[in-house]
């Protein structure tokens, strides 16, 4: 039984459609990263799973039980979620009073309150910001009172809607650790929403990506980013070079791709005929001068049209009847004395090549 | 202009001297508009945040209704009243008629759309996202209305002192369903007419300035308050 589960999703905001279909479920201490760009309906996952807004279709299971019909079973599953919201908003009171007031309303005596406020104060690091006015604090302070303030009630599961978009790298790395400990430490299962992927990577075991209110692909990061299935997943996890091509041949897995008339070979089960978006990632291509025999089965002249260095690596990008980028090391670069206008060999195997069904 | 500082120098002295009536009718007034203000307050809190925080159909409708009879003539007020608690009407068994009860109801009725109205746009002014925050932070909707009424406590404050100023302005209610009866139901506004009508001009006046005087003073300290924060 999982923990959380939704099937089928919808949600429609007038004739807008915000979500289409979405199902997945979250574990008990599973930490569950949701990427897509902006508008792609993440924010509205959250307050469905939330019980703050019902789907227009669809089921949400809590605890394996099907809360979505009944207002008393979404009540009591909303007492087990807690929420942090993209913009949240504090209370105008204290600190101590906004952390405290998800307690008071499940009835806590005094004791208990102050206990657990001032524990939890000093877990975000707001110790003796106790009697201060939640609206006077700084961006950074007011996200960690909306922590505090959701995490006090030790929830089974924390929604976090982009967490750190306003701020400071400083704070940034305080709520990401914060995060991270509560998970190890409770086992709090969470659902990050974010459009920094390198983020949803940092934090996430699994991840989602969400496009047009559709969750396109799930899985460990690493296959999201080898292996977007969708090549709106390719493009939004910056899959640099992808081409578009045709099928020729296909012999044991082997397939031959027509791209603006080069063949590219690839292992892919896609059969003559078929269009096909490729994506290679710019790490995985070689250059050299002379078109030397490797093994890697693709090999084209090109000519280099820019190169960027950053840092110890150098960003060539190269005409070879189609654009291709290609990542080396800043020293590979110089010792190929590398400039705009010249011509070089680009190279990388079959298996470098990710193929995508249009 | 003399007969104006002459009522300002009366009223003055009024004061000063605590004369017996006068203060006897300047403390009705405000024990009347304030108990008016307090039982206002208690129907118009509560149903403005259900108002408020529920969705319905006709919610709309609802809201310009309350509104149209933020202006309702004082008189029209009393005279439903009246005809609730005479001797036939639905409630003239109680007996409530031409006492400071019955001023106290009416005056309660007759400022009712006007601090509704204002308590619903008070706490339309409020952050949605509070609204979302408290539900999901565990709130039933009780708790959720309440915490949302407390973030709009200053604008509130407002209406309630608005309602206050109908209330202990008005004549019209006073009139009709206290009777304006020397010594039991006579307050500032019904002495005022009386005593113009006798010709007491000066004395009418002073009674104003005294009323005004009253407004003032809530009103600075409603807003001394709103300062404070």
């Amino acid at each position: 039984m999982s923990l959380m589960q939704v099937e089928d999703l919808n949600q429609l905001y007038g004739s807008k459609a915000a979500l289409k279909g979405v199902s997945f479920s979250l574990e008990k201490g599973d930490v569950f990263g949701l990427i897509g760009p902006t508008g792609a309906g993440k924010t509205t996952l959250l307050r469905l799973l939330d019980q703050i807004e019902v789907p227009s279709s669809g089921r949400v299971y809590f605890e394996g039980q099907d809360v979505t019909g009944s207002g008393r079973l979404r009540s009591g599953a909303r007492r087990k979620i807690s929420i942090v919201f993209q913009k949240p908003v504090v209370f105008n009171t204290s600190v101590y009073e906004n952390v405290a007031y998800p307690l008071k309303v499940r009835g806590n005596n005094a004791k208990t309150v102050a206990e657990r406020v001032n524990m939890m104060l000093k877990t975000v690091g707001l110790e003796g910001y106790g009697k201060r006015n939640a609206r006077t604090l700084s961006g950074g302070e007011t996200q960690k009172v909306a922590l505090a303030r959701a995490l006090v009630t030790k929830p089974q599961v924390l929604l976090l809607d982009e967490p750190t978009a306003n701020l400071d790298p400083l704070s940034l790395d305080m709520i990401e650790k914060l995060v991270v400990q509560f998970n190890r430490d409770y086992g709090t299962a969470m659902v990050i929403a974010t459009h920094e992927m390198a983020q949803g990577q940092r934090l996430a075991d699994r991840i989602g990506v969400m496009i047009e209110g559709e969750l396109v692909q799930v899985g460990k990061p690493t296959e999201i980013f080898s292996t977007p299935k969708d090549i709106r997943v390719a493009h939004f996890v910056g899959v640099e070079n992808t081409l578009k091509g045709k099928v020729n041949s296909n012999r044991d897995g082997l397939v031959h791709i027509d791209v603006h008339g080069r063949n590219i070979e690839a292992i892919a089960n896609h059969y003559p005929g078929d269009e096909v978006h490729l994506c290679i990632r710019p790490e995985d291509i070689t250059l050299s001068l002379q078109g030397s025999s490797t093994s890697a089965r693709n090999s084209f002249p090109g000519q280099i049209t820019g190169l960027a260095l950053s840092g110890a690596l150098a960003r060539v990008e190269l005409d070879c009847g189609f654009p291709l980028v290609a990542l080396i090391t800043k020293q590979s670069a110089e010792e190929l004395g590398l400039q705009i206008g010249k011509q070089a060999h680009v190279s990388f195997k079959a298996t470098a090549v990710h193929v995508i069904g249009r | 202009m003399t007969e104006l500082w002459d009522a300002f120098v009366e009223a003055l002295r009024l004061i000063v001297s605590l004369d017996h009536e006068v203060v006897d009718i300047a403390w009705r007034s405000l024990r009347v508009s304030a108990a008016s203000t307090v039982l206002a307050g208690l129907i118009c809190i509560p149903l403005g945040g259900l108002i408020s925080f529920r969705s319905f159909h006709g919610k709309r409708l609802l809201i310009n209704i309350i509104q149209t009879f933020y202006s309702v003539p004082t008189v029209c007020v009393g005279l439903f009243v009246y005809l609730m608690l005479s001797r036939s009407g639905p409630l003239g068994g109680l007996g409530l008629l031409f006492t400071p009860t019955a001023m106290v109801l009416g005056q309660a009725l007759l400022i009712t759309p006007i601090m509704l109205g204002l308590t619903i746009s008070a706490l339309s002014g409020v952050d949605k996202t509070i609204r979302d925050t408290t539900l999901s932070l565990g709130a039933s909707e009780r708790q959720a209305i309440w915490a949302i009424v407390k973030e709009a406590r200053f604008a509130i404050g407002g209406a309630i002192v608005l309602g206050f100023g109908r209330a202990i302005s008005e004549v019209g209610v006073a009139m009709m369903v206290g009777g304006n009866i020397r010594g039991f139901t006579r307050n500032l506004t019904t002495a005022i007419a009386t005593e113009a009508g006798k010709g007491e001009l000066v004395l009418a006046l002073a009674l104003g300035v005294i009323l005004i005087a009253i407004a003032l003073i809530v009103s600075l300290g409603v807003n001394l308050v709103q300062q404070r924060h």
